[in-house]
């Protein structure tokens, strides 16, 4: 136990994480081969990976620098935009913009698809960057409605008259090239998510957790709370859009309804359920949330037992469920399944173990 | 954002042809939007004084106040339904507080918060669930719907009837507040939590009263506001709900009259932005007057200076 170093442990469990991605791909491989029979299985599958993109995101922001953000779903909505609008292929364009026309700039705008989604990325990290001066100087809830209240503002903007040549006004966009395996979607998702634990566990991640666990302490070691806040938004921001990106990839068609407040509202449930602060809980929170609601689905069914219909299922009972889930969780394991902790090997030894030495205390 | 103020001026001079009627007409129904959202502005911001939370589910309990009227009404005759109206929104708003924020009390805010947001997500699905997402037909209250005639404009008399209503319970709320021992109570926990349940204010209760007081204005704000739209749906409270915490912020949180001039603000700008066919920006104006509101006078137009907020 005290014998194994640090730096062994971290490789045994890289080498766990290595071997969960494998077999994951082997998996997505094996359904991939049998589209026609597992298609509703790779659905979901795709959207969890989606949702854990963006649940991880919004994690960075309020978990790990304490800044409750409620603007997600206008973040997701900038990088779905710029990735649909980048991707449709030419040839359709005519038939999605047939009422309005197109800005002839963007006629033939095509780039690859990975290219679009960083751009899609890039435009809401450039958003936050506008968005964070006046927005991140709030504290606590009335961050909270103001960044709502951008999100809300960016909907208006999309969906106006003035933007029609551009978004698609009100009709919204579709044609929209989907993932061409489920394999492409574990792809991009993996390397985003890969890419946001790498940075929760640098030195900038190290600075979010410092300004989130006590301000005057943080800057009184020379951190700069200002700047370290406005880059893990646009840091959240940035993987948010291209969240947003694969969500259009994987809806096919997007209008600004798809990005109301309820879909934020969405994401926070993945990451209170999670663990407000756990990388780890907001991806299985992601699969967890979404595959529930679809394995639910028969909630919503009227279920008749032996001739007798039994009145609580309608359509709508397995969201009542849901959030009668979310209010259990915030009134009686406030920190979410996991809390603060983090999935993983050792955790799991040391778990059974009980806790007989000083915790090592995760990676970070 | 400058585009956008350009082309809201130029189409405003298009239009600038409207007659004294049409702008009377449009003014009329401002203030009476208005009045109904400074209704439920003050009960953002009387919860807000006290708890300092965003009561995310307030917009929701003005939605569900809609489907009590609407069911209480289809079996009593209707002074008995608006009664039983206000006293079933009352009832949700203390049962709320006692099973969704009163155990958070020394939690960290964004608990609460999180809690609040919980309990709109479970009244809008259960609403979805017990009444399906189709909007339902409001019912018609004998006389209130009655067209009045003042020369070229015709109004309803809701229309009319909604700022007086408003500006006679908030004229009560306010002699409530600074004249009872009750009111007394509330100023002092919203001025300092501990040091008055150490004087012997019962916290709990006066939370009680003040998520009561703010439910029924809510409550009534729901009559007099789908009265006039006819209709009730799952998410019919969200989007007004959020426009009544802005009015509450612009107003300056903790202070009624604030919340009522908001109220009015939020509603006639808002209508005169629908006037001019900018309805798909007139959701976004009030975000606007949000973030500016924080920017220039963080404390609100009535707040007190020394809330740690900002």
């Amino acid at each position: 136990m005290k014998n194994i170093n640090f730096k062994s442990r971290m490789n045994i469990d890289l080498l766990i994480y290595l071997a969960i991605i494998v077999v994951s791909a082997v998996i997505l491989v094996f359904l991939d081969m049998n589209k026609f029979e597992y298609n509703y299985s790779i659905s979901i599958i795709e959207k969890s990976l989606v949702y854990a993109v963006v649940a991880l995101s919004m994690n960075i922001v309020t978990g790990f620098t304490g800044l409750f953000s409620l603007g997600q779903a206008g973040f997701m909505a900038l990088g779905a935009y710029t990735t649909a609008i980048l991707t449709i292929p030419a040839a359709a364009r005519p038939n999605v913009y047939y009422m309005n026309g197109i800005l002839p700039a963007l006629e033939n705008a095509v780039v690859p698809i990975p290219i679009a989604l960083i751009l899609g990325g890039v435009v809401a990290a450039a958003f936050a960057l506008i968005i964070g001066i006046p927005v991140l100087k709030l504290k606590s809830d009335y961050l909270a409605i103001a960044t709502l209240g951008f999100s809300e503002i960016i909907r208006a903007v999309i969906a106006s008259p003035m933007m029609d040549k551009i978004t698609n006004g009100s009709y919204g966009l579709k044609s929209i090239p989907g993932f061409k395996s489920s394999l492409e979607c574990f792809a991009f998702s993996l390397v985003c998510i890969i890419l946001m634990i790498l940075i929760i566990n640098s030195s900038t991640g190290r600075d979010f957790k410092a300004v989130r666990e006590d301000e005057i302490a943080a800057r009184s070691v020379g951190i700069n709370i200002f700047k370290t806040k406005q880059l893990s938004f646009i840091v959240s921001s940035f993987f948010t859009g291209v969240g947003g990106g694969l969500l259009a990839m994987f809806m096919r068609s997007i209008d600004s309804k798809t990005f109301q407040i309820t879909l934020t509202y969405d994401i926070l449930l993945i990451v209170v359920l999670g663990g407000i602060g756990s990388i780890t809980g907001s991806i299985v929170g992601a699969f967890f949330v979404t595959a529930g609601k679809e394995i639910l689905r028969f909630f919503d069914e009227p279920l008749v037992v032996a001739g007798v219909e039994i009145p609580l299922f309608k359509p709508g009972f397995r969201m009542v469920i849901f959030s009668i889930l979310l209010m259990v969780v915030v009134l009686f394991f406030r920190k979410g399944l996991l809390g603060g902790k983090e999935l993983s090997i050792n955790g799991l030894k040391k778990f059974s173990r009980k806790k007989d030495e000083v915790s090592v205390g995760g990676v970070a | 954002m400058f585009n956008v103020i350009a082309t809201i001026s130029e189409v405003a001079s298009t239009k600038a042809t409207f007659g004294f009627s049409v702008i009377v007409q449009h003014a009329l129904t401002g203030i009476s939007v208005g009045g109904c959202y400074a209704l439920i502005a003050i009960g953002y911001t009387l919860v807000y004084g006290i708890l300092r939370l965003i009561n995310f589910a307030h917009g929701d309990i003005f939605m569900v106040a809609g489907y009590f009227m609407i069911f209480s009404f289809a079996v009593m005759p209707f002074p008995l339904a608006i009664i039983v109206t206000l006293v079933a929104t009352t009832v949700l708003g203390i049962l709320i507080e006692k099973f969704a924020y009163s155990p958070l009390r020394n939690a960290p805010r964004m608990s609460v918060m999180i809690s609040a947001i919980g309990v709109s997500y479970l009244l809008q699905n259960l609403a979805t669930y017990l009444f399906t997402a189709l909007p339902k037909a409001y019912p018609a209250i004998p006389g209130l719907k009655q067209v009045i005639k003042i020369g070229n404009i015709s109004t309803s008399l809701v229309t009319i009837l909604t700022p007086i209503i408003t500006i006679l319970l908030v004229m009560l709320l306010l002699w409530l507040v600074n004249k009872t021992k009750i009111g007394m109570a509330m100023r002092a926990v919203s001025r300092d939590y501990e040091a008055a349940s150490l004087m012997g204010i019962k916290l709990n209760k006066t939370i009680s009263f003040t998520f009561a007081i703010g439910s029924v204005l809510a409550a009534v704000g729901s009559i007099l506001y789908f009265t006039d739209r006819m209709t009730v749906f799952p998410y019919s409270g969200s989007l007004p709900g959020l426009k009544c915490f802005v009015a509450a912020v612009f107003g300056g949180i903790g202070s009624i009259p604030g919340a009522l001039v908001g109220g009015f603000f939020i509603g006639i700008c808002e209508t005169i932005i629908k006037a001019a066919g900018l309805s798909t920006f007139s959701d976004a104006f009030t975000f606007i007057v949000l973030i500016v509101m924080l920017l220039i006078r963080p404390t609100g137009l009535f707040g007190e200076k020394n809330i740690d907020k900002v």
